[in-house]
């Protein structure tokens, strides 16, 4: 969210730097069982993002402390490579990739179903290879395909997408240069069978108008990544 | 596959159904966690499906099974959870004075108290009997409410296993190994000349001439592998 700046993100038909309409996603595709030594796991890319998600499990939770008697914990690990994008990024857990980490967990804990693997862990790994924009929902799906690959039984899988505001334009699906130079974002993570909300968060300002029609855009947007998602897993293509 | 005892010999009837050979002209019907499978008044949840709202939902990802008014799905990939009398092989991962801890491929370790073990050991010399990292046919004898598991070694066939490979595969897919009514199994073994002891946890047994079990290796990665892509439509 850097402000306006020199960069103009749509030009007067409404088309965007990377030749979108405001309601296009970025070309997705999704791969499984790409970590063969994992119990699950899929590669995601959505655009220039690229990210694989790697699932262990469910094992004995250690340390013992972090063990929960009448259900599993899910160990989620946000992690972007040093070299995911053009300023190198330092390794390790950092304020951002621990805070990703953790809304990442509570999203998918609300459609695994815990309670079949009491004292369990199971260990969720999200690895940013290449990033662009919206890495977090990038993550948050290719997990939720990761966990049904490994077999882990879930309710229903998480779509997570993001809409923001551009130049006072409510655009779908954010690219680098709408996320640098945009006024707001709303990523979001959506159940697409009950369409049931598990994640939201917002960067920027957004109108209540403003806010309904991200919300439109994202909600619009869970289908088509949702038969993306469904199509890796039964190995077709969408 | 679960509960199911398809590596005793004596139970390999042929309404063993954990995933015998099936027509594999007949596309299977693969779903997704999340999908509908329909009314929940006229079909009752089998494993892998809940009933939410009057419908039914599929947890995992698999194959869609119908069968005297169950719905079931059939998964992909699954963990071992073990259940009472399962037969599996384990690998022995630590010990007390009179308690070995055994690796059975589950979410935890079960434990094999001195008490049934494979002979009498001393308190405090249970490694002379059995040490860490040996491999062991054992059956689980108690499964308690919170995954702790409970196994023996008392028992006809029950033993420390010395000889011989042991190889890993999905334990839903042991039924196809197996085969109705034990067929593909006999038929390996009596190809190979080998014993082969299929655990319920997805680990097999191989044992005889080392060409014999070369042999078999191969014979039964290329049958899993022609399980899956019959299963899955040549996605393996």
């Amino acid at each position: 969210m850097g402000g306006y700046g020199d960069v103009q993100c749509i030009d007067e038909n409404g088309i965007r730097l990377d030749g979108r309409t405001v309601g296009e996603i970025r070309p997705i595709s999704i791969e499984v069982g790409v970590v063969p030594v994992a119990d699950g796991s899929a590669r995601m890319r959505w655009g220039l993002n690229d990210v694989i998600a790697a699932v262990y499990g469910p094992m004995e939770a250690h340390p013992r402390k972090i063990q929960r008697q009448d259900r599993a914990v899910l160990d989620v690990r946000y992690n972007m490579a040093p070299f995911s994008t053009t300023d190198r990024i330092r390794p390790g857990f950092n304020r951002r990739s621990r805070e990703i980490s953790k809304v990442t967990a509570e999203a998918l804990e609300s459609v695994v179903l815990t309670e079949l693997y009491p004292r369990s862990k199971i260990r969720v790994e999200i690895e940013i290879i290449c990033a662009e924009a919206g890495t977090r929902c990038a993550g948050i799906t290719a997990a939720s395909v990761a966990l049904a690959h490994a077999g882990i039984p879930m309710s229903d899988m998480v779509v997570s997408v993001a809409s923001g505001k551009v130049h006072d334009i409510v655009v779908c699906d954010l690219n680098k240069e709408e996320d640098n130079y945009g006024e707001a974002d709303l990523p979001m993570g959506i159940l697409p069978n009950s369409g049931e909300l598990v994640f939201l968060q917002m960067d920027g300002d957004l109108s209540p108008e403003q806010f309904q029609e991200a919300w439109d855009y994202n909600m619009g947007a869970v289908s088509v990544i949702h038969e993306h998602m469904v199509a890796a897993l039964k190995g077709g293509e969408a | 596959m679960k509960g199911r005892q398809v590596a005793r010999p004596d139970n390999m009837s042929g309404d063993n159904t954990a995933g015998g050979p099936r027509d594999s002209q007949q596309a299977p019907l693969l779903v997704a966690p999340g999908e509908d499978l329909g009314d929940s008044g006229e079909y009752s949840a089998g494993h892998g499906v809940v009933a939410m709202n009057g419908r039914l939902r599929a947890v995992k990802q698999g194959r869609k099974n119908t069968q005297d008014g169950t719905v079931s799905v059939e998964p992909r990939r699954t963990a071992y959870v073990p259940r009472p009398s399962d037969l599996v092989i384990g690998y022995i991962e630590g010990c007390t004075s009179n308690i070995w801890f055994i690796d059975i491929g589950a979410p935890f370790n079960a434990i094999l108290p001195m008490s049934l073990g494979p002979s009498k050991a001393e308190f405090g010399g249970i490694r002379k009997v059995l040490d860490i990292g040996d491999a062991i046919l054992c059956r689980v004898q108690e499964v308690e409410e919170n995954h702790s598991s409970v196994v023996t070694m008392k028992g006809m066939g029950l033993r420390a296993i010395r000889s011989g490979t042991v190889e890993e595969i999905d334990p839903h897919l042991l039924g196809r190994l197996i085969g109705r009514g034990g067929n593909n199994l006999r038929q390996l073994k009596e190809e190979t000349e080998c014993r082969l002891i299929a655990g319920d946890n997805g680990r097999v047994w191989i044992d005889g001439e080392v060409t014999g079990m070369v042999e078999a290796r191969a014979k039964l990665n290329d049958l899993l592998m022609e399980a899956k892509v019959a299963e899955y439509g040549g996605v393996a």
